[in-house]
């Protein structure tokens, strides 16, 4: 697509949407929102940039490859399943740190397993999307 | 009892395939590292198949809820069982697929695949929960679409839309079976669930929901009427994922079935009449495919749907000997089936094709591993000693004892069939001398040693296994009689689940 | 409301099955999303639908008030997802499958059945 407004529109919804999708991965865990929601937003920033620009510009501002993200956050999610496991809970238990951080809230292991969720569902619908995307050029 | 060690069959896959998607451009390196994983599987499924013979039920909440709230995960003789055959399996096709893979489908990401198939096969066997089943069954089939399309041949694209079509439409049926059994009984938990089907007055929507439930599974285990998209795939893809596919993932369906049937909906006189039916039309008509095809690996295929139909026979009499037939069976299937398609895989790798009146001479060119493939073939037969005679024989007493004519009558003439099929592709492929016909030949001869020792070590592994069900029938008639009691008897499962509701071995 | 779930949900279940028994691949693989939307539409309706009440049961409540039971939601959602990948896949499967059979007809995809060579 060949728009100077969508060009031009793209450079500053890209880190606006990012910013958006990092909210709303935050305020998951008690209000609408969470990792796949926030996942879907990202890689929507991404696939707009993508729609603007060409496909390899979208390539090499992501420098590695959106494959990559999915064995990243199922590491990342496993690994905060796992926890529970090491002070003797069983698998998936939700450990919580007492203290409240500033800004976030409540951390715990959910949000890692989130955070796991998020990385994987943008690397996914990546994936697909370019894979469609370059099979048809 | 409770214990964290029911989660470990489900992560060692899925930690293996984590580290296998890191080596995505190096499939040299993701051959090593998968079979320290199957390695791993094994290790782990042997304390859990060891403690379920017990008699002892293990449990495991996940995320610490108990039950009938959060999820659990249960294991019981027969999941035992299953999961340590599972990991068996997996072993044996990771060691053959290292000679059987070439490196361009390797590189699509075959080792993480069979991996997360394999995670999804044992999550289904430990899932205590409908819905996590559902969500198991999702995994297998995600997995196995990939497997089935890799290297995207004429044939196998074909063969894959069917497939897909079928275990898509299979996972909506068994979907809306789950949302109506939600809507009228409010719990996901089998045992909950169990509970609560007995006392439900809404008797009419329950068994129509159970309709609902044997038609989803009922394509996924490729039973009577439902069955015709099995031999039309999987014959298509590459023999190792054939392997798994045939020796296993109907086998999931056929499980599903038996805990249903045997958890949820018990003694419906309906139901048992149709399983029986169904029972009996799956053997003979799947035996009638095998006799009139002529590529291996379809009348393989085609044999896989006949020897569904027998464990479907033992559901369907639902006394003590014929489920301990059935789990017998099961087990001596999963191990045979899978050992089969290996043998035709070697077999293609020999000869270059598959067609059994151009496969010619394979007596007099490798007398000894004749006798390998022939021990393989006839212990499906269920030749005494080999493993396929004594469940057949704990069958028929079962349906001796029902007076159940019509599954003693499709039994024996399934047995006739098979062994006519075996004994065709024996004299036909075997015995015959080569001819005149063009001499055709395929990758095995230009292999090292030491690849053919990975193709035929497999064979072999699961020979021994196999041979051991059938000569060590006194040790696992026990152990099936222990899973056909557990099966029959629903309290004690529905008493070990919901009894963990204050989990005293794991608060500190 | 549960009415006119009930009468979409049959509307998609009607829709979907007429899809999937057409020839054409692309209609059998909207068919079979039709279904699943269907199924999911289901849950939500058989998950008893209450509308402004909390998902939670207040601490120390001793008659069972009205809740919203937030567990078909959790059960959609996760349905949603898997379904989201199997489609996306599908889609892929029957542009392959077109590209290299090059027919849209299921009928004429019958080498399978042929005995291979």
């Amino acid at each position: 697509m060949n728009s100077i407004i969508l060009k031009t529109a793209s450079r500053y919804l890209l880190p606006l949407l990012l910013l958006f999708s990092i909210f709303t991965l935050l305020r998951g865990h008690y209000l609408p929102g969470g990792g796949f929601v926030g996942g879907l937003i990202a890689s929507i920033a991404f696939v707009l940039y993508a729609f603007a620009n060409t496909l390899q510009d979208t390539k090499k501002l992501l420098k590695i490859h959106p494959g990559f993200l999915m064995p990243a956050g199922l590491l990342l999610s496993f690994v905060a399943g796992l926890l529970p496991l090491v002070v003797g809970k069983p698998f998936m238990t939700g450990l919580w740190f007492a203290e409240k951080v500033p800004v976030v809230g409540s951390i715990g292991s959910a949000l890692f397993f989130d955070i796991g969720v998020y990385l994987v569902v943008i690397g996914a619908s990546l994936t697909i999307i370019f894979t469609i995307t370059e099979s048809n050029q | 009892m409770n214990t964290n060690l029911l989660i470990l069959p489900i992560i060692m896959p899925l930690i293996t395939a984590i580290v296998l998607l890191f080596f995505w451009f190096r499939p040299n390196r993701q051959k090593y590292i998968s079979l320290v994983g199957h390695i791993l599987s094994v290790l782990v499924a042997i304390p859990i198949f060891l403690e379920a013979m017990k008699g002892t039920i293990l449990t495991m909440a996940v995320g610490n809820w108990a039950a009938p709230f959060g999820i659990v995960y249960v294991c019981d003789a027969f999941s035992g069982a299953l999961v340590l055959l599972t990991s068996l399996v997996g072993l044996a096709v990771g060691i053959y697929s290292n000679a059987a893979i070439q490196s361009k489908r390797a590189s699509y990401g075959y080792f993480p695949l069979v991996h997360f198939l394999l995670m999804g096969l044992y999550g289904s066997f430990l899932a205590g929960d409908i819905f996590n089943l559902y969500v198991w069954f999702e995994v297998i089939i995600i997995a196995s679409f990939v497997l089935i399309t890799l290297g995207g041949e004429k044939a196998q694209l074909e063969g894959a839309v069917k497939y897909v079509t079928m275990n898509l439409l299979a996972s909506v049926i068994f979907l809306t079976g789950i949302a109506v059994l939600y809507g009228i009984l409010g719990t996901l938990n089998l045992a909950d669930l169990s509970l609560k089907v007995s006392e439900s007055p809404h008797r009419a929507l329950i068994n129509a929901t159970a309709i609902l439930f044997l038609v989803g599974f009922g394509i996924k285990s490729a039973i009577f009427p439902l069955y015709f998209w099995l031999p039309d795939s999987y014959h298509t893809p590459p023999t190792p994922i054939s392997a798994i596919f045939g020796g296993l993932l109907t086998k999931v369906g056929v499980y599903a079935l038996i805990r249903i049937f045997s958890l949820l909906f018990i003694g419906d006189p309906f139901i048992r009449d149709l399983l029986s039916w169904i029972a009996v039309l799956t053997m003979i008509s799947g035996a009638f495919g095998a006799i009139v095809s002529y590529n291996l690996r379809k009348i393989f295929s085609y044999l896989i749907v006949s020897h569904i139909g027998f464990m479907i026979a033992g559901l369907a009499l639902f006394s003590p000997i014929a489920i301990a037939g059935a789990a017998y069976y099961m087990m001596h299937d999963i191990i045979a089936k899978t050992n089969l398609f290996l043998v035709g895989g070697t077999i293609y790798k020999i000869k270059g094709q598959l067609h059994i009146d151009r496969v010619k001479g394979l007596f007099s060119q490798y007398p000894y591993l004749s006798i390998v493939f022939a021990l393989a073939m006839f212990s499906v037969v269920g030749t005494p000693p080999l493993s396929g005679f004594w469940p057949k024989i704990m069958l028929l007493k079962g349906s001796f004892a029902m007076d159940n004519m019509w599954i003693i009558v499709g039994i024996l003439l399934a047995t006739f069939l098979t062994l006519w099929a075996m004994v065709r592709i024996w004299s036909k492929s075997f015995w015959s001398t080569e001819a005149n016909e063009e001499k055709t030949t395929g990758r095995y001869q230009e292999m090292t040693t030491s690849q053919r020792r990975l193709l035929i070590g497999p064979i072999l592994f699961l020979l021994a296994i196999s041979l051991f069900l059938g000569f060590g029938a006194g040790y696992v008639s026990q152990m099936c009689s222990l899973i056909a009691d557990q099966l029959m008897d629903s309290d004690t499962y529905v008493n070990a689940v919901l009894g963990i509701t204050n989990l005293p071995e794991i608060q500190n | 409301m549960e009415l006119l779930l009930a009468i979409s949900i049959g509307l998609l279940y009607a829709a979907g099955i007429f899809m999937i028994l057409r020839r054409s691949l692309v209609r059998l693989i909207l068919g079979l999303i039709l279904l699943g939307n269907g199924a999911n539409l289901l849950i939500f309706l058989l998950g008893r639908i209450e509308k402004g009440k909390p998902p939670v049961i207040p601490e120390g409540s001793t008659i069972l008030e009205a809740y919203a039971d937030p567990l078909p939601q959790a059960l959609i959602l996760t349905a949603i997802v898997i379904s989201f990948g199997l489609q996306a896949f599908a889609i892929i499967l029957v542009k392959r499958a077109y590209r290299v059979v090059k027919t849209d007809d299921i009928d004429e995809m019958n080498t399978t059945e042929e005995e291979l060579v």
